[in-house]
């Protein structure tokens, strides 16, 4: 198992956002699914210690991440958060931001090139991009760290259909072409479907159910997989 | 080199002192005027500056008086602890603010008082000390203050931006290195730009006392001048000592934001 979380509670300025939450997350692509508000990101942030919980235990690969360097983790399982989140400079800058910390080579063309963005923007001011290459420069970000886990926080929400489909695409691809797992937050159910292996549903700091994507979202009603669909 | 002092002084008596509150008269009927409603605030600073400079007035005869070098340190220390008090009420955005100023404040005043009477600018007795620690510690509270406001203000406005360095494996140091820059020249900024146009646009202060007092232009200037640049020492010291020590505040051992950002 990648990620176990044992009845953990987390409150931020005095609001319980999860509480006794219980999570399974298997190797592969998995998805946190719930409204906005319902603690998903804040889960997620859990997995590579951006916060601690209250109470309860967070697990990775068999240990608690508490017995993790911190830095090493986050190395190792990757965030890449929602906008707006990139550094002042090029491309490069935010590529080569990560590595350079760590002491770590990298190659800056084929993190682009993985991540679905051509070497010409290596040299582009980061600024200047629109948001789906902004996007796109976040997960090289990531990528250049060359780590086992990404954990991606809404990674289409601000996109367009036909930037959501791209990015979509990207990430097939990553998991075609790496071993790297993939921990997606989402509200699309839809989205879900296409991207998951493993779904967790969230809602209001709970989780009401988990299983296999192809087992859980056939449960889900047809007019709500479209109202999802809609919405994006 | 030792300054002289002023070689002569002057007797106010409180009767001039009365008289230029004609001028605060002036203050309280432009406020009423344009209902700006400033005329309790007008009343409670003639009142508080009346009371405030009486009381250390006596106080620093006594100091003078006594030629005691513990005298001095009490004062200072106590003009340290309130100057920290002070600046916690700027600082809101900083966690535990109290106690990075109270000792970045501490710092810039031992730092800068030693370094002077370690040069022989000034000797190391009350008539030197008292005036120039208390403008030492006056400027250090309102640079320190400043450079915390501001760090504080950065730190919650760019709260994802942070929160994404650390998820890339930077230190909580790493992640508020831009920050530090733009706060240590906020806090700084401000006496930088006074030192400029000193002469041009303001005479200051004690180079106005001094002429008030009799003293030689030039003797003026020059104290001016090694006052200017004790300052800017000062306010240099106070401001990066405060943010250097304030910055972990906002996070914990583990590089978290102990606020996080709202996802």
């Amino acid at each position: 198992m990648l990620f176990e979380l044992e009845d953990v509670t987390y409150s931020r300025a005095g609001q319980v956002v999860l509480r006794d939450v219980s999570v399974r997350l298997p190797v592969g692509a998995s998805s946190l699914l719930g409204p906005s508000g319902s603690g998903k990101s804040t889960l997620l942030r859990l997995l590579n210690r951006l916060a601690d919980p209250d109470s309860g235990r967070v697990v990775y690969e068999g240990r608690d991440v508490r017995d993790y360097d911190p830095l090493a983790l986050r190395r190792e399982v990757s965030l890449v958060p929602q906008l707006p989140a990139l550094i002042e400079g090029t491309v490069h800058d935010n590529v080569a931001y990560g590595p350079r910390l760590a002491g770590r080579s990298f190659n800056a063309r084929s993190c682009l090139e993985l991540a679905g963005l051509a070497p010409a923007f290596e040299e582009r001011d980061a600024s200047k991009l629109s948001v789906g290459e902004q996007q796109r420069v976040m997960l090289a970000r990531a990528l250049a760290l060359d780590p086992r886990v990404l954990l991606l926080d809404e990674p289409t929400s601000a996109l367009d259909r036909a930037a959501r489909d791209a990015v979509e695409g990207t990430l097939r691809g990553l998991r075609a072409r790496t071993a790297i797992s993939l921990v997606i937050v989402t509200h699309d159910i839809a989205q879900a479907a296409r991207l998951a292996d493993y779904v967790v549903r969230i809602d209001s700091g709970r989780v009401v159910a988990q299983g296999a994507a192809s087992e859980l979202l056939d449960e889900i009603p047809e007019p709500e997989l479209a109202t999802a669909e809609d919405a994006t | 080199m030792i300054l002289p002092v002023a070689v002569s002084s002057i007797h106010v008596t409180v009767g001039q002192v009365a008289a230029a509150l004609a001028l605060v008269a002036v203050a309280v009927i432009a406020s009423r005027s344009w209902h700006a409603g400033l005329e309790d605030d007008i009343g409670i600073a003639v009142i508080r500056s009346l009371i405030q400079l009486t009381a250390i007035g006596y106080v620093i005869t006594l100091i003078f008086d006594q030629d005691s070098f513990l005298l001095v340190i009490a004062l200072l220390t106590v003009m340290v602890v309130f100057g920290a008090f002070t600046a916690r009420q700027r600082a809101v955005g900083v966690p535990d603010s109290f106690w990075p100023l109270l000792g970045s404040l501490a710092v810039a005043a031992a730092a800068t008082l030693g370094l002077v009477v370690a040069l022989g600018i000034f000797d190391p007795t009350p008539r030197y000390l008292v005036p120039v620690g208390g403008m030492v510690i006056g400027n250090a509270m309102t640079a320190a203050a400043v450079a915390l406001n501001r760090l504080g203000e950065d730190v919650h406005e760019q709260s994802k931006r942070i929160e994404a360095t650390l998820a890339l494996g930077a230190t909580s140091s790493q992640a508020v290195t831009p920050l530090v820059r733009r706060s240590l020249r906020s806090g700084m900024i401000t006496l930088i730009d006074s030192t400029k146009t000193t002469g041009l646009i303001f005479f200051p202060g004690t180079m106005v006392g001094m002429l008030l007092a009799g003293a030689d232009p030039t003797d003026a200037v020059r104290l001016q001048l090694i006052l200017l640049y004790v300052l800017l020492g000062a306010v240099s010291i106070a401001a990066l000592m405060a943010i250097t020590l304030a910055r972990r505040n906002f996070f914990t051992p583990a590089h978290q934001l102990r606020e996080p950002p709202a996802p």
